[in-house]
């Protein structure tokens, strides 16, 4: 093959997004890869260089941790987008609107009459003894019985080309910026084709995410004071609450801005305190209020949660939410989705091993080097095991790892995540890749079309994570 | 506008204004110097330091490569060039969604521009073009606030920041000159006197402003009048202190606060001051001192700020 499509763009059993057969595009890529065929090396590599650029100069950044006093680095940005049949993306967007409308009903559930644990559908002990369980919700009404407003699901395309949901986001998900400024970035480089291709825009996210929080609001208040709440310039993800934050013409605030007086939360401004109605909140349940939570938190802000309580002011997402995200919880869903809605799970999931049952976690010790091992309250890519790329040290330790608290693990097979052509050094070669598409859900479920698609940029890796050496591209959903 | 937004956006304004004049200082003084004798030159890089409130230097230190490594690259001065580049790009990033995106984006790319550059490297090209260039930066930056952004409360309060700073700085840079100034009022000037004073105007953007209105005929009572008490020039004091009651009023008419009467009095007192001063009576009166009172005004305006918008008591707000 000419140019900078690679000799050993290979293939094998893996489903390939843009070929079908040595050779052969699938119909949507074919304009795609006429245009690479027709592009030397030096010009794909001049537009990389050009995105590159545009990525710095914006200051699109994130900050890796564990590396000294919080390095900034561009999150890589693939120059080859990802196409999504208007048909693939139909599917997706049932199955992802039925899964958030089943959790939420879960979620409500069990912190009020907890009618799916007495069913014996849900292992009351898998609940409780979730991290994330938050014990102080019982009871507490949720506006509108919304727990997650914003979600960001994790899907990877298997072998038979199906998606299947890896993970769902139900606590602060971020990427939606990258989601964003990739395709910013993509009619920058790449202007004439994507005019070609019937591509969906998604540039209303903004306004979206705003009516859903809006719809949080207490409704005689027609005009409403909501807020992004920060963590701060330090928080990986500080880029995207500001630009959110634009997007929506709303403030961003820090804890250090707000305050609780007779239970009611105020921002101070220069023109004296003004009440807060919505929170958008991006810190973690753990740090969000001191008296309650984690005290030595200087994030958050003294008294919210009894603000909250009294229904003074919502949080989107709600407190507790972290519980139907759990990893373990998760075998249980499309179980939850035909309770609540008696429907089948459009979306399947991806067989997993509960290790607290004693014959699965025997079949997983002894198949550690075939499956994937996680530990359920990690996220990011942190604390896991890829069984095919861990040496014996490694197995060995997680096996004890497991032996000490099965609660904390599962397992799943080694999936092998469908790959997708990239332009690496100069060539174009496929890596494996994963797809977040971004639900909000407020006075009703939007989705907007598109998405996250994350890259594992190491050959073979896994590991789409942007800590752990991931990089994004842009993600089309065609109109037809 | 969030109390803390007002106080990065303020806070950024000022750490650029410093910048800049520390940009405009050395970059006047380096080509200046040229033309002085070793002994005069050491004076000369002693009152420059002085000017941006640098510590005493060694005598044999007084070598411009040395001062101007301290005062464009040393990190660990806190009024550094390069530290001030940093806290302004830090405060602008801390309120990234209040700026515009062109905004952001340039300040980013002159902090990784002043990031990229040493002292070594500046030095054996041409220092002028870095230091031009971050002065064009500043300058570019204003104006695409001024085109980008909305002119509220975010602008004022950079504007603020701006002009206090400006009104501190020349007022400094004159005390520090004044000493040397007193010493030749109503002499004509010498060739050496000659080229310091020049390098005082420049030093303020001010030459060919001045002689537009004075002519080129240099005296020490006319340059101080000039930067201190000229109307229309951008750099005097007495502009920038009009520029800060401008802004104080519209910023306190904005937000209505009962508290907000303090710094507009104190900046308003000060005006009247340079509104009706005159340049004899002050040099015979006590320069230094007239001086020296307008930056205590300055710090008290900020104060009064920082009381009325950004760190006021909660009683204080609940009870309001």
């Amino acid at each position: 093959m000419p140019g900078a499509l690679s000799a050993n763009y290979y293939l094998d059993s893996t489903y390939d997004e843009m070929f079908e057969g040595p050779g052969q595009a699938r119909p949507q890529y074919r304009a795609l890869l006429q245009r690479i065929l027709h592009l030397r090396e030096e010009e794909l590599a001049e537009r990389q260089q050009t995105a590159d650029l545009a990525f710095l100069n914006q200051g699109i950044t994130f900050t890796v941790y564990g590396n000294e006093a919080g390095t900034e680095k561009i999150f890589p940005y693939d120059l080859l987008p990802r196409i999504i049949t208007a048909k693939e993306w139909e599917v997706l967007e049932k199955g992802l609107a039925q899964r958030i409308t089943a959790l939420n009903l879960f979620l409500k559930d069990i912190y009020h009459e907890g009618k799916i644990l007495k069913d014996r559908i849900v292992p009351f002990d898998l609940v409780f003894s979730c991290r994330h369980y938050r014990r102080e919700m019982r009871g507490v009404r949720v506006r509108r019985d919304i727990y997650v407003s914003v979600t960001g699901t994790d899907l990877v395309r298997v072998n038979d080309g199906q998606f299947a949901v890896l993970e769902d986001n139900l606590r602060v998900p971020s990427g939606v910026s990258y989601m964003l400024a990739n395709r910013q970035v993509m009619k920058r480089v790449f202007p004439r084709l994507f005019g070609s291709y019937n591509v969906r825009p998604i540039d209303e996210y903004g306004q979206a995410l705003l009516q859903t929080l809006r719809a949080l609001a207490p409704s005689q208040n027609i005009d409403p004071t909501i807020v992004l709440l920060t963590p701060g310039v330090y928080n990986s993800a500080y880029y995207e609450h500001t630009f959110l934050a634009r997007q929506m013409g709303i403030e961003l605030v820090e804890g250090r801005d707000l305050l609780v007086h007779d239970n009611v939360v105020y921002m101070r401004t220069t023109a004296g305190l003004r009440r807060v109605d919505v929170i958008y909140r991006r810190i973690d349940d753990d740090y969000i209020d001191p008296l309650v939570f984690r005290g030595e938190s200087i994030l958050g802000v003294a008294g919210l949660f009894n603000a909250y309580r009294a229904g003074n002011v919502a949080l989107a997402n709600a407190i507790g939410t972290g519980i139907a995200d759990d990893k373990a919880l998760y075998a249980y869903v499309p179980k939850i989705i035909k309770y609540y809605l008696d429907e089948d799970p459009v979306l399947a999931n991806v067989e997993t091993f509960l290790l607290s049952d004693s014959v699965e976690r025997q079949h997983v010790l002894e198949n550690l080097d075939k499956l994937v091992v996680k530990a359920v309250g990690e996220s990011g890519g942190y604390g896991m095991l890829i069984g095919p790329h861990s040496t014996n040290g490694e197995r060995e330790e997680f096996g004890r790892r497991i032996q000490a608290d099965p609660r904390n693990y599962i397992a799943q097979p080694t999936l092998a995540l469908s790959r997708a052509p990239c332009f690496i050094d100069g060539k174009i070669e496929p890596r494996h890749v994963d797809l977040r598409p971004y639900i909000l859900y407020g006075d009703r479920v939007t989705i907007v079309p598109g998405g996250l698609t994350r890259v594992a940029l190491r050959r073979g890796s896994l590991v789409v994570n942007s800590s752990q050496g991931g990089g994004s591209k842009d993600t089309w959903v065609l109109n037809e | 506008m969030l109390s803390r937004v007002a106080d990065s956006l303020y806070w950024m304004s000022r750490y650029l204004e410093r910048a800049e004049h520390t940009a405009r200082l050395i970059d006047v003084n380096l080509n200046l110097a040229l033309e002085l004798s070793p002994q005069a030159a050491s004076g000369h890089w002693l009152r420059v330091v002085s000017s941006l409130r640098g510590p005493a230097f060694e005598g044999s230190q007084l070598r411009p490569f040395n001062v101007t490594e301290y005062l464009a690259f040393d990190t660990s001065n806190a009024d550094s060039l390069v530290t001030c580049i940093t806290l302004a790009r830090e405060n602008c990033r801390q309120v990234r969604e209040q700026v515009s995106t062109e905004m952001w984006e340039h300040m980013n790319r002159l902090y990784l521009q002043v990031k990229r550059s040493n002292i070594s490297g500046i030095w054996s090209a041409q220092p002028h073009e870095f230091f031009r260039a971050v002065r064009e930066g500043a300058y570019l930056f204003h104006g695409i606030i001024d085109s980008t952004m909305s002119h509220g409360d975010g602008w004022h309060f950079i504007q603020l920041g701006r002009y206090i700073e400006r009104a501190g700085a020349t007022a400094l840079l004159l005390d520090v000159h004044f000493a040397e100034l007193e010493r030749t009022l109503g002499k004509g000037p010498g060739a050496r006197e000659f080229l310091q004073w020049v390098g005082l105007l420049r030093s303020c953007s001010a030459f060919e402003a001045y002689c537009q209105f004075y002519t080129a005929d240099l005296r020490p009572q006319r340059i101080i009048e000039f930067l201190l008490l000229n109307s229309d020039f951008p750099r005097s004091v007495r502009y920038a202190v009009r520029m800060v009651g401008y802004c104080l009023r519209k910023i306190g008419s904005s937000n209505q606060s009962a508290r907000a009467s303090r710094a507009e009095r104190i900046s308003g007192r000060l005006r009247a001051t340079l509104d009706y001063g005159q340049v004899d009576e002050i040099i015979s009166d006590n320069l230094h001192s007239y001086l020296d009172n307008i930056r205590r005004q300055c710090w008290a305006i900020h104060m009064a700020v920082q009381q009325s918008y950004i760190a006021y008591s909660v009683e204080a707000a609940l009870a309001s």
